[in-house]
């Protein structure tokens, strides 16, 4: 059976207007995106899709974008004033809008997103009630929710990873949530996604990263 | 004993509090512990940061400048509070531009509570915080009053459904408005049959509203309709109050929004293809407002 909603959703969330799905739910996807570079972005692309791609700026979902890459969270005060803030530490950024993505969700958002060391590119949906899905991560298919603690694993796609994974996850009693691997092309590179009720210890993650088959690792805190 | 009931119905609510002997609120604050496992403590706390956000939405709409980018809110609920002309009585004007005022916080991207939705978050704090100035209530009071609220919201959404999307203005405005007279009558000690009384009136009120936003945004007509789902909420509660019954059961009112929102065609369910937004002049509007400049991808 479905979960059963929560009163904290009829009375809230408290968020910054003046949308849910394109203001609150577009800061939720840009900050995802600064959790996954771990640093202070300089650069950044931002895409707009269908439904998002005429009305960003009325529900200002491009100072809700940049307000998330900055890691203010949905109900920061700050998102209004998002590109002076921004414009302070030196992050430049464009905008850009696109129609008739038939195969993408109506509210769609693409981020490029550079820091001094690295870049990455996600893709993010926003559902409504401020609500998302991740729905890919430098071009692997995520989905993932946000709202749970989210690790993501980049590795050589080799026999036996999933279910090594996921055994030193319940060894350090992480319950899985939901799964999701997918892969370039065969034996070459594959992208593992795990949604779990609590967050890997440290020297966990550590271990994993010493593994030679691991590229890259990255641990995500749910979001509130 | 029953078990606390999961608010598929307000016929459950109803039965669960007549038997037990407990208050409305009860209820609603076991569902939230029970199904959500939160502590009584993150209830309380996070009902009283609301209510707080709520009237600090109505001080900021009275008293900051609010005007959107696209040009359609400018200040009205200013205006409305600070007009020489007053219509019915001080108290009406005050409650009118508080709920103009929250609502326009929400447009002008300041701090709200999406109550039930962010559309409709002008009318929750124009009516709880009139009511407690009105009729001196506690603080406390007024946060039991939120949880019946929330209660009345939760079966609402299992039923008809909450979102604009799926069931137009009635399902986001009407929504709100129903909350909040059962909150009123709940809040100056009416029965739980006036309670419930309350919120089957203001659905009958609110029902067939359609979701018509000029250029898609949450400001035209949604801003005034926070107003005049106050002003609703307001009749229902002393219609309620007073002992006049809805005739028609408030499940079943539920029941009648939710077939209403089925069946209400698209254009109508916050696509801007309908109503106001389709007018000559939402249109025009539209044009000047919404980014121009998209790149239109080739068929996948």
């Amino acid at each position: 059976m479905s979960e059963r909603s929560s009163i904290f959703d009829m009375i809230g969330p408290i968020m910054i207007g003046p949308s849910s799905s394109h203001t609150a739910g577009v800061v939720r996807i840009g900050r995802t995106a600064r959790h996954i570079l771990c640093e202070m972005p300089t650069e950044a692309t931002i895409i707009f899709y269908n439904s998002f791609a005429q009305t960003y700026e009325g529900h200002g979902s491009d100072r809700a974008v940049i307000a998330g890459l900055l890691d203010y969270a949905t109900d920061d005060v700050r998102i209004k004033t998002s590109f002076d803030e921004a414009a302070k530490v030196g992050f430049k950024y464009t905008f850009k809008s696109a129609g008739n993505a038939s195969t993408m969700h109506p509210n769609t958002v693409k981020i490029i997103v550079k820091s001094e060391n690295r870049e990455i590119e996600l893709v993010g949906e926003s559902k409504g009630g401020g609500l998302v899905n991740i729905a890919s991560y430098n071009g692997f298919r995520a989905d993932f929710s946000t709202s749970l603690n989210t690790l993501i694993i980049l590795a050589d796609d080799v026999k036996g990873s999933v279910a090594f994974i996921s055994s030193i996850l319940s060894n350090d009693d992480c319950n899985i949530a939901t799964m999701n691997v997918s892969r370039v092309g065969k034996n070459a590179l594959a992208c593992q996604f795990y949604e779990m009720d609590s967050s890997v210890r440290e020297l966990t993650l550590a271990y994993m990263r010493s593994l030679s088959w691991v590229k890259e690792i990255i641990s995500l805190n749910a979001l509130e | 004993m029953l078990d606390i009931p999961l608010f598929d119905d307000f016929k459950s609510w109803k039965a669960y509090c007549l038997e037990e002997n407990k208050p409305l609120y009860m209820p609603v604050l076991s569902y939230e512990i029970m199904q959500r496992g939160r502590t009584e403590a993150e209830i309380w706390a996070h009902l009283k940061k609301a209510y707080l956000v709520m009237t600090e939405a109505i001080t900021t709409g009275l008293t900051e400048d609010m005007t959107s980018r696209s040009g359609m809110v400018n200040n009205s609920g200013k205006k409305v509070y600070n007009t020489p002309i007053t219509v019915l009585s001080p108290e009406f004007q005050k409650l009118i531009s508080r709920a103009i005022a929250a609502k326009e916080v929400n447009s002008c991207m300041g701090r709200i509570v999406a109550a039930p939705t962010a559309g409709a978050s002008g009318i929750l704090p124009a009516i709880l915080s009139t009511i407690q100035e009105l009729h001196q209530l506690s603080d406390e009071k007024i946060l039991e009053g939120l949880l019946v609220a929330a209660g009345i919201a939760l079966i609402i959404e299992r039923n008809a459904g909450l979102a604009g999307a799926v069931g137009g203005c009635q399902a986001e405005t009407g929504s709100a408005a129903a909350m909040g007279a059962g909150a009123v009558v709940y809040c100056l000690g009416g029965t739980i049959d006036m309670v419930f009384n309350a919120v089957a009136i203001t659905i009958q009120c609110m029902l067939g509203l359609i979701c018509d936003p000029v250029a898609g945004l949450v400001e035209v007509p949604c801003i005034v309709r926070n107003a005049s789902a106050v002003s609703i909420a307001y009749s229902s509660a002393q219609i309620a109050i007073a002992g006049v019954g809805a005739v028609i059961p408030v499940d079943e009112c539920v029941q009648a929004m939710g077939e209403v929102g089925q069946s209400m065609e698209t254009k109508y369910k916050e696509t801007a293809l309908g109503g106001l937004a389709a007018t000559l002049t939402g249109q025009n509007i539209a044009k000047k407002v919404l980014i121009q400049n998209i790149e239109i991808l080739p068929e996948e």
